[in-house]
């Protein structure tokens, strides 16, 4: 709280009490989003790094045998910033990383604005890689400029067709997309090795891998891996965040989110929009695949090696799925994911710690402002609407139209 | 008349696939059941937290904390003890301790749970989420440092030997054998679905955890403390996923491997969905996935003949490794619309104000 409320009334007597607390609040509010923005991940990250010295206090014991380096944190900590941050090939680096980050961050965000929770971004985002390879290397002697926006709208569909399966189910039989979505991850798995040692496989390669997709790569603009990408998915976030605040299908997406029989009452269709969002989920899942495959490994073999399905759960929950919130969020997870190699070279500390520093970082972002919230005792009632909502029709709750 | 005539090949097509299945069953079965053991586990645990009203989609990590909990302290408590000759079931004082911290571990991730969804009232999607990302990422960490001392495990757990007598017996042999023939955690499923099915539907404290699960108004209003009740049930779920995730480092195998679950806890979750919340129906479920999990790993070393075996013959082997997610997807989307999750669900509760 400013000063300035305190002063207003004293210079104009007697203006309404009901008038002027409206026009305050906003401020006051927006004050404290914008508190719980920065300052959170800020705290998460600081707690991180405490609760992740004593995992590698533990691992220092253990590999040499009870001797104990008290600067060891530090130096492992040093060596994860300079492999991410400090200089500009590990700064580029980083944006490589935090790339696909963005993409799979938006497409669980989207979901969790409609109350749907896309765990199936893993499978979407394979499915991206494989229509993408298809089309790349299919097209690999064309222009780029033919060859490289096919491949990735190739992937781009390829997900949607992926998102739209679990949109569908939910909508017509009310199956949980949690449920199925995992499911259809390692259907996913199987589709890309099937068509990898199939129809996509190098005639006679030792082992199956496909061909390179030569000029449907995207093209780098910075440094020696810095590819276009980079830029789509800064496009991505922003068109994601108009589409949900500037247009009727994201107010419908919202509403929707919010509380369904409102949305119901209003006149908007749930199940439509159930399909809608899943496929554009999907969508933005397969441009994360695509990125990868066009941008960073230009081929693949029958496993497609990432992790990104699943961290964008974590920046899609560290952005508390805002759109535009999801950029710094993905940089965050990327910068540790990018200097987690140097951290391992350098400071001989398992890569692994970095997911164990993003575990914490997440569940200080979540529990921290319900635990404030309970010591303050400012109304026990205070649970997040937006976060409710991805439980409200859990397990298959049949979704009425 | 076409229609029908076309049906004659399809309709020996299914008879092959039935005779299939009955000739590949008797031998595959210990195998099925073994294979559907961390599922019917995860699937109690979540069919115990779901009917007192708490969404657990955590039992992956659970599982999976357990099972390395269980494999380390093994280690250290051989390294601690020295190496035992193992008693009757391959059972040793350090295996037992093992067991006991997997089930105790499984426990404290159950309670963080409980705290984070039924204390502090976040989501319980994402905090089942939260326990999954971090017992991967504190799993993956320490397995790497750990195995890298490459360390003496505990052993595992052995088989109880039916009686000859008991298992050569015609038709009905293979039965026993395929449910005697098992490791303890194995055996503890079938006690433990059996026993917690009638618990549930014929105790006091099974009728007031379904009521907990359907309204919790009405059941504070006569004077039970729902807070307490979903507490307690959480944390006897997480010995359930305790035992699942056991059995895959103590029984299964003798070893942990970073991400070892690999999805069960969330096959789990669909076998409770699938078997309409009930202990008997997750097993049955359970069983099922298994089933086609064990009909895809043997059609490729041992593929039926004639024309199936040619159908068999021109797919790809991938078919067969999604089989079992795939019939889950179909049974789960044809199912659903009869099988109706507790009301209160994965639906934070609230005491009213007294004051």
């Amino acid at each position: 709280m400013t000063d300035e409320p305190t002063t207003a009334p004293a210079q104009a007597p007697a203006p309404p009490a009901s008038n002027q607390q409206p026009a305050r609040r906003p401020d006051g509010r927006r004050l404290r989003q914008l508190r719980t923005a920065i300052v959170l991940p800020l705290v998460a990250v600081v707690v991180a790094f405490l609760v992740g010295s004593i995992f590698v206090y533990a691992a220092d014991l253990i590999a040499n045998k009870g001797a104990l380096d008290l600067g060891k944190p530090l130096a492992a900590y040093k060596a994860l910033i300079a492999g991410s941050l400090l200089g500009f090939g590990p700064i580029v680096d980083t944006l490589v990383a935090a790339t696909p980050l963005v993409f799979g961050g938006l497409a669980v965000a989207l979901g969790f604005k409609a109350g749907l929770f896309n765990i199936g971004v893993q499978g979407q985002l394979l499915m991206g890689v494989t229509a993408s390879v298809a089309v790349g290397v299919a097209l690999a002697n064309q222009p780029v400029f033919i060859a490289a926006p096919l491949a990735f709208i190739a992937g781009t569909l390829a997900g949607m067709a992926m998102g739209f399966v679990p949109g569908f189910l939910k909508a017509v039989s009310g199956a949980h997309e949690v449920v199925t979505t995992i499911m259809l991850n390692y259907i996913a798995l199987n589709i890309l090795a099937a068509m990898v040692s199939g129809p996509l496989r190098v005639p006679k390669a030792p082992a199956p891998i496909t061909f390179d997709v030569g000029h449907g790569a995207l093209p780098i603009f910075l440094g020696s891996t810095g590819h276009i990408g980079i830029i789509l998915a800064a496009i991505a976030a922003g068109v994601v965040w108009w589409v949900l605040y500037r247009t009727t299908l994201g107010f419908e997406i919202r509403t929707a989110g919010l509380n369904p029989d409102a949305a119901r009452y209003a006149g908007m269709r749930p199940r439509r929009l159930i399909i809608l969002t899943m496929s554009l989920s999907g969508g933005l899942a397969g441009m994360a695949g695509a990125n990868e495959l066009l941008g960073v490994t230009h081929k693949t073999t029958t496993s497609f090696a990432t992790n990104v399905g699943f961290d964008s759960i974590a920046v899609a929950l560290l952005a508390r799925s805002n759109p535009l919130a999801v950029i710094p969020a993905a940089l965050l997870l990327g910068a540790m994911r990018a200097g987690a190699s140097q951290m391992q070279i350098q400071a001989r500390i398992p890569r692994e710690l970095v997911d164990v520093l993003q575990a914490v970082i997440l569940l200080v972002v979540v529990a921290l402002p319900v635990i404030i919230r309970d010591l303050g005792g400012r109304g026990a009632r205070a649970v997040p609407a937006e976060a409710q909502t991805i439980t409200a029709s859990y397990a298959g709750e049949t979704v009425r139209s | 008349m076409d229609q029908f005539l076309y049906s004659i090949p399809i309709l020996g097509l299914v008879f092959q696939i039935v005779g299939y299945l009955i000739a590949i069953l008797p031998t595959t079965a210990p195998i099925i059941l073994r294979a559907a053991t961390p599922l019917g586990f995860g699937a109690l645990c979540g069919v115990l937290c779901e009917r007192s009203g708490v969404a657990n989609i955590g039992i992956e990590g659970t599982m999976l904390t357990a099972a390395f909990t269980g494999w380390v302290i093994g280690i250290a408590s051989v390294a601690v003890l020295g190496p035992m000759a193992p008693g009757p079931l391959g059972i040793t004082p350090a295996l037992v301790i093992g067991l006991i911290a997997a089930l105790l571990s499984a426990v404290l991730i159950s309670l963080l749970h409980a705290w984070l969804s039924i204390s502090l009232r976040t989501d319980q999607i994402i905090s089942g989420t939260i326990i999954n990302i971090a017992a991967f990422g504190i799993t993956g960490y320490l397995n790497n440092v750990i195995a890298a001392a490459s360390p003496t495990s505990a052993g595992q757990f052995g088989k109880i030997e039916p009686p000859e007598e008991l298992t050569s017996l015609p038709f009905v042999g293979w039965i026993f054998e395929t449910i005697l023939n098992q490791g303890p955690i194995t055996i503890a499923l079938i006690v433990c679905a059996i026993t917690l099915q009638i618990l549930l539907f014929r105790s006091r404290w099974g009728l007031r955890t379904r009521a907990v699960g359907e309204h919790p108004k009405a059941v504070e209003t006569v004077g039970i403390d729902v807070i307490r009740l979903r507490y307690k049930n959480v944390l006897i779920g997480g010995v359930f996923a305790g035992l699942g995730g056991a059995f895959l480092s103590m029984e299964l195998s003798n070893s942990f491997q970073a991400g070892g679950t690999a999805g069960r806890g969330f096959i789990a979750l669909a076998a409770m969905i699938v078997g309409r919340w009930t202990p008997i129906g997750a097993l049955g479920a359970a069983l099922l996935f298994s089933l086609f999990l064990s009909i895809g790993q043997t059609i490729t070393f041992a593929p039926p003949s004639g024309q199936l075996g040619e159908i068999v013959a021109a797919l790809p082997a991938q078919v067969f490794s999604a089989l079992p997610y795939l019939v889950t997807i179909i049974v789960l989307a044809g199912l659903i619309g009869r099988s109706t999750p507790p009301a209160a669900d994965g639906k934070p509760y609230e005491r009213e104000a007294t004051a």
